[in-house]
């Protein structure tokens, strides 16, 4: 039985005994049609459209610990689509729209809130590059609206205009950008994929790929062999780590980002904010706590940690910018593995080795892309086509120079993005 | 997080700017070919463990720094001058 | 109630406060908890979900209940644990969570839903309609959410950020800590023992142990006296540290007291410290940890050490009629104290059949508590004998101890874990997981005093050897030694809510039900019932809920695993750690020589990066920045202008292979260069797009000045030193940044010689000083450098003197501008001019684009490698399909344009599937009385004449341009020249 409101105080009257597992601790099979190497958003989300969309369900999702234990769960849950670049551009938009329907899709509230994102600029150079982004957004189909400094400063009294070193020039809104509850999202794809037959295997820790003759033919595993004519890679700050067992190199590096969140609130901030002189942005969750962050480290790590320089400037741009909630504390922060490109932009393509399939490059951005991510990776899985929404993220771009997609404009040196 | 700059000693890491792999010292030419440039500009090793990588060390004596460390532990090995270390590759 | 006698307080000095509107009085030296207990005030808080009543539980900073809000208008501080804060006269103390009032509480019905409020329950609901998540649900949930508010204002309070280094950083004070920094210290090592306490000693404040012969609490004030005069000791009270980084760096949050006799108002509330040490002793002690049974949430139900420690630091009586029940020996201490103080213990109830005591109060062995009745304050417990009766025990404060939790937190903060000791039922620390840092004491998993003195004492000679510095002989003194122990209790088994999380409401049932969910992971199940995702972050709960986890999934507690730990220790504020970012002090400002003189001129100044610049420079009758604009765009195309260009990167740069480092850094050929020219630069990243552009001049044989784009200074001394150390270090050259060393002014205009010609020590002419060419002048006896260059198209010059006397000849050549007919420009001059000659800016050159997509393929030698040259040609960075440079002017009634513009076919639907490009820069020009556009165009170098129409939704502009070659003013540059 689903879940609904009806269903909730059914069971609350009846001592909430008739609450059952939301999916089966699956072991692994000797084969599948399809392995999903990683249980994170995007890998959950391919399986799930994988059995939706094309009615592939002999698969198997292997996480190495539990679901939904990477950077699905650690992020600052922005969901946006105000990318500008070709191939960037198509993709988010698909992902906003996917977003909308989800927790109906899913049966799973996945709590998508679009309180609308405000990304503010600073000078008239950054002013005249919201102009360029905002018209990339109304020509690809969706919404965007340049606010003054005066809008801005309705919207978002608490703000400081009158004494800060960057003065605000106005902002770009995107009303339909906004935050959704991470966790819920893993565990709303985990239940879908899991109630249409797909395996969810935990505690399960791919070793090594085999191969025959240029063709993989399955994965060795801590819990034993499991053979499939193709494999999906979807392990972000780990691609490099689990391409290697292919004997491929990517053009990855892989960064801390932190973040944080304060202990709750009542409600203060009811928008996405983000800081356009230092690296920062800020919103409020539905339990009240501020959940913000700002940029990497900026320097190669797997610690899933980061260090003091960083958190301080953080902290030093929410007080330029939002000087009232200096009085808010800092309850936790924490940190994941970023895995990042040389343009910044993700990678969703089949490899020189036949049947093994690529998705990552998310660098920091992976969250507001899993709906869509899974939905082109599975097509692409599926029907060895890209998707139209996912069809320039390919491997082989940076060699060519063909297809670029570097929105931050700072060209190849990874940790830039 | 601290690092020893040869020439300044030990220093907050807020003093350095980071570029990445230390491989970017080893610069093909012009004829180098398109594989040699890509492996330069994009590929990396990435890995989870020791490696070597270049700090600037921007709000100090403006030396380039290899720093061999440890992503996972953020142990830091050892630093050299990068120009040591070029010279003595060249 | 407060006792008669005892207690570490001053009660010679009254302090009166409000709490909830209503007034108090209490001592100095209360926190906010000890006053509000002394006065009988029992109610402090109302839970997160269910608004349940709560009271104080704990002493200290891990306090879940008491949280309250202190202040009022912009000084408002949410969230306070009232066990922390200090009270002060004038104090304003408010109560959180609750509406009307904390007594009557609207939403105290949330406790009659809970079984329908359960764990995770909103994922399974509020799904329809669509609409109805953020229309309705959404906005009552959060308003229902969270604890304190803030105050929604800004406020004026100082915050300070400081380093400090040390050879020891001691991490507690209490015995194991005081007796590391006595041993540490008398050896002459660089100490800083903090504490986050206000006064130093630990647990031996609240107990009633003796130490040395002496009660443990003027042991320590002992200890405190000989460690002040030590110079090499540096204590920092109220300080705690919240995390371990790498390389030795610590954060601390320093708190000090507000109100009283000890403080200035030139003080700051908080100090965020950055801690360096070389070697540290972790001696943070243990924390308490409950047992859940049904209802064991009530006010007056707090911890056992807590309890004693009220009466015993505070003088304070919790309760008159108090119950003791635990599992371990420790709890007995309490009901000792108790009745020492004179204070009623109604029951000892433990769990441990085999628990002996002797007292004066009834013993109730093998025995456990099932229920306590009292709303807004216990009135009784449930008393459940091992033979399964039970019975109602009045009373109106327990004082509960499941065993003590080390506070292992900082250990675990790079990635360790800790381990489970099955002898004390908890987990203790691994060696090693933080360099260098050692953990000793209560926190090492060691309980008693004696044991405590004596970690303390080798963690500081291990620390002491390791740095080589001599031991100096100390000995311990004597204290208890007493044996922990403990029968693990974790929850009582039967009906009712037991609560493990007070702060997010998790209970027994709901971690059960999260199990059978397939939340079975110790991280699944945190962040399915939110167990430990509360302010406390789980200090309160953490063991007890994984031990329930253990039990329902059939597996052992090391099995089940812990969650992460991560540093904030305590929740530090946004204001600390930002420290002194507020308002201007976020990034320095750097100023031009000529900034006074433009301010006096009412100019306005923007910002350009770090830099001010000014924008115009209006006169009296202008309204328009327009006009200011125009008029100075007039002065430089009509009579001559002056322009304070300071800000532009100047790099000097010498050396026998300054022309090889030169050919290699730029596009084109730099060693041809003779000494007195200049040549403009085109300058690539090594992925081959361009960084930036600018002119070099070579001053002398292998002597260069190089200038940048303000923008990209920083960028560009960053690649310069990159090339030059790890590319090239065999090339015998050197680069130094001289931006700030010189200031630098464009004189721009027909009239430009003639104004240096009434200025400059010597006469300059077309020949002697060609276009592009430099050399060292003097101006009015200071000497200078004189560039003839031109970003205005314009015959010009760039004159440049020693930063000191910027000022004096930015004032100077003004004035003589004036006399000639012209004058001072700003950026938005320079900006039009430049447009009109196409020349380029960051605008332009934004990161993406290419010396081909810009028209100047041909300033890319083939004579020489470069950086940037292998990967610029690469197939997708050239081709028809870029978006080519071109110049716009506007064809159709509109005759605005504007920068950020897209670009289409004239018949084709305005859509992302259809864009040939965008507009870069836009202004409008005077000399040619239309808008100027810079924009890059799908082929554009081939497309000239055409028509395109720009549109931009966003500003709601749209029209006809035609487009043409980006230099639309001289473009074969004879006026340069001239």
């Amino acid at each position: 039985m689903g879940f609904s409101g009806w269903r909730v105080i059914k069971e609350g009257l009846t001592g909430n005994r008739g609450w059952k597992p939301q999916w089966r601790d699956a072991a692994p099979k000797k084969d599948y049609d399809v392995l999903i190497i990683g249980g994170g958003g995007h890998g959950l989300a391919t399986a799930y459209y994988l059995a939706k969309e094309h009615g592939i369900t002999n698969v198997a999702v292997l996480e190495k610990g539990h679901l939904g234990s990477g950077n699905i769960g650690r992020n600052t849950t922005l969901v946006r689509s105000n990318y500008m670049m070709p191939g960037n551009s198509e993709f988010y938009s698909h992902s906003l729209k996917l977003w909308e329907g989800l927790s109906q899709e899913l049966n799973y509230n996945v709590m998508h809130s679009p309180r609308g994102q405000i990304v503010l600029n600073h000078s008239d150079a950054q002013r005249d590059g919201a102009v360029r982004r905002g018209n990339a957004m109304i020509n690809r189909g969706d919404e965007a609206e340049l606010l003054t400094r005066d809008d801005v400063r309705r919207m978002v009294p608490y703000l400081n205009f009158d004494s800060a070193r960057f003065p605000i020039y106005g902002g770009l809104l995107q009303r339909r950008a906004g935050t959704a509850r991470h966790d819920a999202v893993a565990w709303g794809y985990a239940r879908a994929a899991d109630e249409r037959g797909v395996d969810l295997v935990q505690n399960c820790e791919v070793t090594g790929i085999d191969m025959k003759n240029g063709k993989v033919t399955g994965v060795q595993t801590t819990r034993g062999v499991i053979r499939a004519p193709k494999i999906a890679v979807v392990v972000a700050g780990r691609s490099s780590q689990v391409a290697a067992m292919a004997g491929m190199r990517l053009p990855i590096e892989s960064h801390v980002l932190q973040a944080f969140v304060t202990e709750g609130l009542k409600p203060c901030i009811d928008h996405v904010i983000s800081f356009g002189m230092g690296h920062f942005y800020i919103s409020q969750s539905d339990k009240g706590g501020l959940v913000f962050g700002g940029n990497l480290d900026f320097y190669a790590s797997y610690a899933s940690r980061g260090n003091l320089p960083m958190k301080e400037h953080v902290m030093e741009a929410a007080m330029t910018l939002m000087p009232m909630i200096g009085k808010a504390k800092v309850l936790r922060s924490w940190g994941g593995i970023m895995d990042m490109t040389p343009d910044g932009s993700p990678i969703i393509d089949r490899t020189l080795i036949d049947g093994l399939y690529l998705n990552c490059g998310w660098c920091y951005g992976g969250f507001k892309a899993v709906p869509a991510s899974g939905y082109g990776f599975a097509h692409l899985l599926a029907t060895d086509q890209h998707h139209a929404t996912a069809s320039k993220f390919r491997l082989d771009r940076f060699r060519s120079g063909r297809g670029l997609m570097d929105e931050e404009a700072t060209g190849s040196q990874h940790n830039l993005h | 997080m601290r690092i020893t700059c040869p020439i300044c000693g030990e220093r907050d890491r807020r003093e350095f700017y980071y570029k990445g792999d230390a491989l970017a010292l080893n610069r093909p030419g012009t004829d180098g070919g398109e594989k040699a440039w890509d492996d330069y500009l994009h590929m990396r090793d990435n890995p989870a463990g020791e490696t070597r990588d270049l700090w600037f060390h921007e709000a100090g004596c403006s030396a380039w720094i290899v720093v061999t460390r440890n992503t996972v532990t953020h142990e830091i090995l050892a630093t050299e001058l990068a120009s040591k270390v070029k010279e003595s590759a060249i | 109630m407060r006792l008669e006698t005892g207690g570490m307080i001053d009660r010679e000095t009254l302090v009166t406060f409000t709490f909830d509107g209503k007034s108090y009085q209490g001592f100095a030296g209360d926190t906010l908890a000890s006053a509000l207990l002394a006065n009988g005030v029992k109610l402090l808080g109302r839970s997160f979900k269910y608004h349940r009543p709560r009271g104080v539980f704990t002493t200290g900073s891990a306090e879940p209940n008491a949280l309250v809000t202190i202040g009022e208008g912009a000084q408002t501080d949410p969230n306070i644990r009232a066990t922390m804060q200090e009270i002060f006269p004038g104090m304003v103390a408010r109560s959180q969570n609750n509406w009307p009032s904390l007594r009557y509480d609207v939403l105290a019905v949330n406790d009659l839903l809970s079984p329908f409020l359960g764990a995770g329950f909103y994922y399974k609901t509020f799904m329809w309609p669509q609409s109805f998540w953020s229309k309705i649900y959404e906005p009552v949930i959060r308003r229902a959410a969270g604890l304190g508010a803030l105050s929604g204002q800004s406020n004026e309070d100082l915050y300070e950020k400081a380093f400090a280094f040390c050879d020891i950083l001691i991490i507690g004070a209490g015995p194991t800590g005081l007796m590391a920094a006595l041993t540490a210290g008398r050896a002459g090592a660089d100490v800083i023992l903090a504490d986050e306490d206000s006064i130093m000693g630990g647990r031996l404040n609240g107990e009633t142990l003796m130490v040395a012969g002496q009660t443990g609490a003027d042991w320590a004030a002992e200890c405190v006296a000989e460690l002040t005069a030590l110079p090499n000791v540096r204590l920092m009270s109220r300080t705690t540290v919240t995390g371990a980084y790498d390389q030795g760096t610590y954060g601390a949050l320093e708190r000090l007291p507000r109100g009283g006799q000890d403080t200035t108002e030139d003080l700051p509330v908080e100090c965020f410290w950055r801690i360096v040490a070389k070697r540290t002793i972790l001696a943070a002690g243990a924390l308490e940890r409950s047992i859940a049974f049904a209802d064991n949430d009530r006010p007056g139900i707090m911890s056992a050490g807590a309890v004693r420690t009220y009466v015993n630091r505070w003088g304070v009586a919790p309760g008159q009629k108090v119950v003791v029940f635990g599992n371990n020996d420790d709890a007995h201490r309490t009901a000792h104290d108790l009745v020492a103080a004179g204070i009623e213990v109604a029951a000892l109830v433990d769990s441990r059949p085999e628990a002996e005591a002797n007292g004066d109060f009834p013993i109730y062995a093998g025995s456990m508590l099932c229920g306590s009745s009292g709303r807004h304050g216990l009135k009784s417990v449930q008393l459940q004998r091992a033979d399964g009766t039970t019975h109602t025990i009045e009373a109106d404060c327990l004082a509960v101890s499941g065993g003590w939790n080390p506070t292992v937190h900082l250990t675990c903060h790079m990635n360790g874990r800790p381990k489970w000791d099955p002898e004390i039922a908890s987990f203790i620390p691994v060696a090693k997981t933080i360099p260098n840092l050692v953990a000793a004491g209560a926190c090492n998993g060691v309980f008693s005093t004696h044991h405590c003195l004596r970690e303390g004492h080798s963690a500081a000679n291990a620390a002491l050897s390791a740095l080589k510095i001599k031991i100096k002989k100390t000995s311990t003194p004597k204290a208890e030694d007493q044996a922990y122990s403990i029968s693990a209790l974790w929850a009582v088994p039967g009906e009712g809510r037991a609560w493990v999380d007070l702060q997010n409401d998790v209970t027994v049932k709901d971690i059960k039900q999260s199990a059978a969910e397939s939340y079975s992971s110790v991280e699944h199940m945190k962040r399915y019932t939110t167990q430990g995702m509360a302010p406390d972050q789980g200090k309160n709960s953490n063991v007890q809920a994984l031990a329930v986890l253990a039990d329902v999934t059939g597996r052992g507690i090391p099995e089940t695993g812990v969650t992460t730990f991560r540093p904030p220790y305590v929740p530090v504020s946004i204001a600390a750690m930002g420290a002194g970012a507020q308002g201007m002090g976020f990034a320095p400002r750097r100023l031009i020589t000529s900034h006074k003189a433009s301010l006096e001129r009412g100019a306005p100044m923007i910002e350009a990066g770090l830099w001010y610049r000014p924008s115009y420079f209006p006169i009296p009758g202008e309204v328009t920045w327009r006009q200011s604009c125009d008029r100075e765009v007039g002065y430089v195309r009509n009579v001559v202008g002056v322009s304070d260009v300071s800000t532009l990167g100047k790099i000097d740069i010498q050396g026998p292979d300054a022309p090889a480092f030169l050919d290699f850094v730029y596009t084109n050929m730099f060693s041809t260069l003779k000494p007195g020219r200049v040549r403009y630069g085109l300058m690539l990243r090594e992925d081959g797009v361009v960084m930036d552009d600018g002119t070099t001049a070579c001053l002398a044989p292998h002597h260069y000045v190089m200038t940048t784009s303000t923008a990209a200074a920083g960028e560009v001394m960053r690649h310069l030193e990159f090339v030059r150390q790890c590319l090239c270090p065999q090339m015998d050259v050197h680069i130094m940044s001289v931006t700030e060393n010189w200031a630098q002014f464009a004189i721009a205009g027909p009239k430009s010689r003639m104004l240096l010609n009434g200025v400059l020590d010597q006469r300059i002419s077309n020949q002697s000083w060609p276009f592009m060419s430099c050399g060292d002048v003097s101006i009015q006896g200071v000497d200078g450098r004189l560039f003839r260059i031109s970003f205005s198209g314009e015959h010009a010059y760039e004159i440049a003197v020693p930063a000191r006397y910027g000022d004096s000849l930015f004032r100077s050549l003004v004035a003589r501008a004036e006399t000639m007919g012209g004058g001072v420009y700003g950026l938005e001059a320079l900006d039009v001019l430049r447009l009109e000659k196409g020349f380029l800016t960051h605008a332009e050159i934004e990161g993406r684009t290419t010396a081909t997509d810009l028209g100047m393929e041909r300033m890319m030698s083939n004579r020489k490698d470069f950086i940037g040259k292998a990967a610029a040609l690469r197939p997708g960075l050239s081709g028809a399909d870029r978006e080519q440079l071109v110049g716009l002017k506007s064809m159709g009634a509109i005759k605005q344009l504007t920068a950020g513009a897209h670009l289409f076919n004239p018949t084709d639907n305005p859509e992302s599937a259809t864009d040939q490009g965008h507009v870069t820069s836009v202004g409008f020009s005077p000399t040619y009385g239309h808008f100027l556009g810079l924009a890059f165009l799908k082929n554009g170098h081939n497309r000239h004449g055409e028509k395109v129409r720009m549109v931009d939704t966003v500003q709601g502009v749209e029209t006809l341009c035609e487009v043409h070659d980006p230099v639309l003013f001289d473009p074969t540059g004879d006026l340069a020249r001239g």
